[in-house]
């Protein structure tokens, strides 16, 4: 059997609608799942359409190509731990980038066999390499960078943006030549340069601006797609292309408002990295005087009498995985009446709406999960906040110091509660490097320790049944 | 070059789509979201099988196609299976 040109487009029509309502579902938590289940179906659809197409001759390096992809994305996806996530998205960047660099240097090799070439086609084929390689190299990056392969320290040196600026204007030069030419050398040293281009990019930008690395690499991972649908002229492509470029750009845009920054203040300022001497030692004179440090019966003892308790999680909960703890704590806590929410600010953990996902993971209800400016209202009316592994987020220093890297970043207003417990490790400042200006005030105290241990110590007191 | 432009028509309105639908997602599903439009990322292997398929015997292009088969399958299968298992971990309080 063999579809027509009018059958399959039809049936890339009925595909590109489900992906639109797929992404749809995800409204809401209650649509999610069917949303999933809509976008498996367009996707099969648009295989199914593919292979049954006339163009499709040979069968037996797809299956195996399929075979083998499947197996090894079902593993990885059953397998891969929540606080990875972040690597695993980065992962599957750069496996769109790369599959986006063969197919436009596969179609180029076909067609060139066919003899089928022309200007338009072989420009359309150049941005699918470079925007695809750049997306490869780039996303292996921050793989990297998030497993801790790679320092996620800012690498920066001098010259560095005019370096970029250079290898960027060379690559569109080695393109344009290829365009007009079709010349292979051209085609060559043009992919090697994007591959490059794409590592001298990402390098630079500090683990702190993780979330918007991973939101920019899923945005070049759509418009890789869409570049492919432009020279495949396959509408499908494109639409899903855009879908998936817009999806990356607005979550990208997101987080930077949460930072207060600007895209090209990420793309081209190290963050947290040496800031200058000036701050820190005013902050480090406080830090001398006035901070409390707490036990955790003291804790436990405000937080089994209050109202409401409020937890402001953060990546430091993650790393300790502490959330299976925290949901034990809160069972206890409303047993006894008390009302436990969660505080999560956008860029809490290393991708966006990491948190929730955690938190979800260890069967805390969705609805007990309030963003920033559902939350702050309700701070200055609760008895306990509990700062698990959140630092930069709940700074006032955000608000109030004017020098301060962090000032105007929006923040959980956690300080304005009755008693404050920053679950702390050590004294060591944020991501941001920034001293956090909350420990100095009268109402917060710092429980020092590993959060899941501090935790846990918290669940074993309220189970002791109290004072 | 009609049929680019008209490739560009369908870039851009898709465009105006994506803004609007990406727009009502909710913070609390940002990271399914990431991994869901990964999924649908590998839609890349509908090029990958034309590239594949394109001929009868082993081209060099076929051997490209094959592994941008299997690297955009990993998505298609981990994308989505994966979001499916972050999305049935999102419960209401029971009741």
């Amino acid at each position: 059997m063999t579809l027509s040109h009018d059958v399959q487009a039809i049936a890339y029509l009925i595909s590109a609608t489900l992906f639109v309502l797929s992404l749809k579902g995800l409204t809401h938590p209650s649509t999610a799942r069917r949303g999933n289940t809509l976008g498996m179906a367009g996707m099969a659809i648009a295989i199914i359409a593919t292979l049954l197409g006339a163009e499709v001759q040979s069968y037996g390096f797809i299956l195996a190509g399929l075979v083998a992809g499947g197996l090894i994305g079902a593993v990885l996806a059953a397998r891969v731990q929540m606080t990875a996530m972040p690597q695993l998205v980065a992962a599957l960047h750069s496996f769109v980038g790369m599959a986006a660099v063969l197919v436009a240097i596969g179609t180029f090799l076909n067609r060139q066999a066919e003899g089928t070439l022309n200007a338009v086609l072989m420009g359309e084929l150049s941005a699918g390499i470079v925007i695809g390689a750049i997306t490869f190299t780039g996303s292996v990056i921050a793989f990297g960078k998030l497993q801790g392969l790679i320092s996620g320290a800012p690498v920066r040196f001098a010259g560095q943006h005019a370096l970029n600026a250079v290898i960027a204007i060379v690559t569109i030069g080695f393109a344009v030549h290829f365009a007009m030419t079709g010349s292979e050398l051209s085609l060559i040293v043009m992919t090697l340069l994007a591959f490059l281009l794409g590592l001298t990019l990402i390098i630079p930008i500090g683990g702190a601006d993780m979330p918007v690395i991973v939101s920019m690499l899923n945005s070049y991972s759509g418009w890789a797609a869409a570049a492919t649908g432009f020279t495949l002229h396959n509408n499908l492509l494109i639409i899903v292309g855009a879908l998936v470029g817009f999806s990356g750009a607005i979550l990208s845009y997101i987080m930077c408002k949460a930072m207060n920054r600007s895209i090209i203040n990420v793309i081209f300022g190290g963050f947290g990295s040496e800031s200058g001497g000036g701050e820190d030692s005013a902050g480090a004179a406080a830090a001398e005087k006035g901070v409390k440090s707490a036990s955790v019966e003291d804790a436990v003892y405000w937080m089994e009498d209050a109202n409401r308790v409020i937890i402001v999680p953060g990546y430091g909960m993650a790393v300790a995985q502490a959330q299976h703890a925290l949901k034990e704590m809160m069972e206890l806590l409303e047993a006894r009446d008390v009302e436990v929410k969660f505080a999560v600010h956008p860029v809490a953990g290393r991708m966006p709406g990491h948190m929730n996902v955690l938190l979800a993971e260890a069967d805390i209800p969705y609805d007990h999960v309030l963003e920033m400016d559902e939350i702050n209202p309700e701070f200055a009316s609760t008895d306990v906040v509990l700062v698990v592994g959140a630092n930069d987020v709940v700074n006032p220093a955000a608000r109030t110091d004017q020098s301060s890297p962090i000032y105007g970043m929006p923040i959980l207003d956690a300080g304005k509660a009755k008693n404050i417990y920053f679950l702390k490790r050590s004294m060591k400042p944020g991501y941001s490097g920034v001293d956090n200006l909350l420990f100095y005030q009268d109402n917060c105290s710092l429980v020092f320790g590993d959060a899941k241990d501090t935790i846990e110590g918290m669940v074993t007191s309220l189970k002791g049944g109290g004072h | 070059m009609a049929e680019t432009l008209l490739s560009l028509y369908v870039f851009v309105l898709s465009c105006f789509i994506g803004y609007f639908v990406i727009w009502g997602v909710t913070p609390a599903l940002h990271t399914p979201l990431v991994a869901l439009t990964n999924a649908i990322s590998g839609i890349v292997i509908v090029g990958a099988l034309l590239v594949t398929g394109f001929q009868e015997v082993g081209t060099t292009a076929e051997i490209m196609g094959f592994f941008a088969v299997m690297l955009a399958s990993i998505n298609v299968f981990g994308g989505f299976l994966v979001t499916n298992r972050m999305l049935s971990m999102f419960k209401k309080k029971k009741k």
